[in-house]
């Protein structure tokens, strides 16, 4: 075993040397992603309250059917417009984002006292006016609510008989889980941090060594491909292991400058929480080191290799857009599928809550288990002859 | 002492190897003559168990490589035709390297790597980073890599490839030294000026079979050549590949 650990100590030592991959693979990670965060939240909270507070600009058609309506609007501080020639269209080609048209029997049907119709005319699926339209709808529906109570109150019913039912929110999410932008990003973030932060050693020390030609003089030693192979993997899932070490240290850091009062979150990473995500990320990273020496075996050039590894990128990223797109319950089952359990358990050592062990054990077990076989189709692959030969 | 015998290699459709038998005798220089792509790297390569052969036999001090690859790396220095030095790391450094992977203890090294500056003529460089080296230091910094475990049996592929005439000196000089020392040398290289010059016994392989075999005298009689040059030329069949 000691031709592995020199082997290991060589590629940590080299790599150490080169300070510009060094800095890119292990250190660009913990210092661009905080960044990102903070600058992501800061400018999402404050086009969020722009838009809450910003004086709504609502162009209406056939104002003159509902003066009283137009006069309470008024009153709310909302600026009427005259509405464009076809309003469709200009929402449409998002000139405006929400206009309101009150059709011509909307008198008649007042006077009737049949539900008036009024129309907003809005595109939901664009992100940005879904805050005008619900303000719009807002201001509709508390002038109607007051319609109808004065209406009861004018023939001497309570009001109240109106509303048989008051739902009440009781809300149970602490402030940290309604940080869903976090949520979902943060362990992403890591999990690609524990592939990239390995990646250029386990490039450089297989597929590189193979290039420059020094992997044929290197097996001529007495020590067996598989400990050559384990001391480069090892030095891979170190350097990933440190940089993601380094990342949530600097997440830690970076949480309190997060600006809590535009996202109503309150956030922050305990010891506890970050030594929990290092346990659940662990057996990540080894299985990345795996894979990635793995794809660097079976390459036969370094520019091979780099074309792979843009596919590892791809895997970490799955089960965080399932996630995104498909917020689910964690269940035990999910456990088993690594990557998507780390998932899961990262937030839920985020949110503070206390994590199942059993849910823990399983996650890191399946994890280490699907790692582990990595490892074997690694040493098989240095065991080929071929492995030697660039072309 | 090296014995090879009726040694066949193919990759895919391309046979490689085709029936080479010789012996590399302790003491003696071998050299495998021959054009480029007449199997002499494909030989080597199975002689020191990078390649299993498809057929043959190899033994090296009564060793197989195919079962006891472990103990037969521990007795062979080799330098492949590729040198592949680590660029970030010091001359010293590389050659530490390999004395750690053959299991020697610092002190062993340190001592070794001195002998070795001293006979190689590696003051000048020894501490510095092998990026930017020149062929020779190049050259220099690999054998004394393969050396420093002082194996008994002693493979050298093209070693004066893209030298300078002094370097090339040096190098015979120190591959002379070494079959003084009672180590048995199998020189792979398509330059008949090295094989006139060191060479004990000669084998000659073209198109990965034997040409021919013997001592420089036996094969000038073979072929009724006056000069070495006309007899490879004479005993391989064509002046394809080979270099005066």
């Amino acid at each position: 075993m000691s031709g592995l650990g020199t082997v290991y100590k060589k590629e940590v030592s080299e790599n150490l040397r080169d300070r510009r991959s060094l800095f890119n693979s292990v250190l660009l990670g913990p210092i661009l992603f905080p960044i990102l965060f903070i600058g992501l939240a800061y400018f999402a909270g404050s086009k969020q309250q722009e838009r809450a507070e910003k004086t709504l600009e609502v162009p209406v058609v056939g104002a003159e059917h509902a003066p009283n309506l137009i006069n309470y609007l008024e009153q709310q501080g909302v600026v009427i417009q005259t509405a464009p020639e076809d309003p469709e269209a200009s929402v449409k080609s998002q000139e405006v984002q929400v206009i309101i048209r009150i059709p011509g029997q909307f008198t008649e049907q007042w006077k009737a006292g049949e539900p008036a119709v009024i129309e907003v005319i809005a595109d939901p699926s664009r992100r940005e006016s879904d805050i005008p339209m619900r303000r719009v709808k807002g201001l509709l529906n508390s002038y109607g609510a007051r319609i109808g109570q004065l209406r009861l109150q004018l023939r001497g019913v309570s009001p109240t008989l109106s509303s048989p039912v008051m739902v009440k929110d009781v809300d149970l999410s602490t402030p940290q889980s309604r940080g869903m932008l976090v949520m979902i990003m943060l362990p992403y973030v890591l999990m690609i941090t524990a592939f990239t932060g390995g990646m250029h050693l386990a490039i450089d020390s297989t597929a590189g060594e193979k290039e420059r030609k020094s992997l044929e003089p290197l097996l001529i030693n007495p020590v067996p491909r598989w400990q050559v192979m384990l001391g480069k993997m090892s030095a891979t899932a170190t350097y990933a292991f440190a940089s993601l070490v380094l990342t949530l240290v600097a997440f830690r850091f970076a949480f309190p400058l997060l600006p809590t009062g535009a996202l109503g979150v309150d956030l922050n990473l305990s010891a506890e929480a970050m030594g929990g995500i290092l346990l659940a990320v662990g057996p990540v990273v080894i299985l990345a080191a795996a894979m990635l020496t793995t794809l660097a075996a079976l390459a036969k050039s370094l520019r091979e290799a780099q074309s792979y590894m843009g596919l590892v990128f791809m895997i970490p990223m799955i089960p965080s857009l399932i996630f995104m797109v498909n917020p689910m319950k964690a269940e035990t089952w999910m456990m088993t599928i690594p990557m998507f359990s780390q998932n899961l358990l990262i937030g839920e050592f985020v949110r503070g809550e206390s994590v199942n062990l059993l849910w823990l054990a399983m996650s890191m077990g399946s994890t280490l288990l699907i790692g582990l076989g990595f490892v074997a189709v690694a040493a098989t692959l240095f065991n080929r002859p071929r492995l030697v030969f660039s072309s | 002492m090296i014995k090879v015998s009726n040694l066949h290699k193919s990759f895919g459709k391309i046979k490689a190897v085709r029936g080479i038998s010789f012996e590399v005798r302790d003491g003696e220089i071998t050299g495998l003559l021959g054009p480029n792509g007449a199997g002499k790297t494909t030989t080597l390569r199975m002689l020191y168990s990078l390649l299993p052969p498809d057929e043959g036999e190899i033994r090296i001090d009564g060793l197989d490589p195919t079962k006891d690859a472990m103990a037969i790396k521990h007795t062979l220095g080799v330098v492949p035709d590729s040198r592949g030095l680590y660029t970030r790391m010091s001359a010293r450094e590389n050659i530490a390297y390999y004395g750690k992977l053959h299991g020697m203890s610092g002190k062993d090294i340190n001592t070794r790597i001195a002998e070795l500056v001293d006979t190689l003529d590696m003051g000048d460089f020894i501490e510095r980073r092998t990026e930017g080296f020149s062929q020779g230091q190049r050259v220099k910094v690999a054998i004394a890599r393969a050396m420093v475990h002082t194996p008994q049996t002693v493979m050298l592929d093209e070693p004066s490839n893209g030298l300078d005439v002094m370097s090339t000196r040096a190098l015979r000089r120190y591959i002379l030294g070494l079959k003084n020392d009672g180590h048995s040398v199998i020189l792979s290289t398509h330059i008949m000026q090295e094989v006139a010059a060191l060479c004990d016994r000669i084998v000659i392989i073209a198109k990965g079979r034997i040409a021919a075999d013997g001592t420089a005298e036996e094969l000038l009689q073979r072929s009724g050549c006056d000069t070495l040059e006309d007899a490879f030329v004479q005993l391989i069949g064509s002046e394809e590949g080979l270099l005066a």
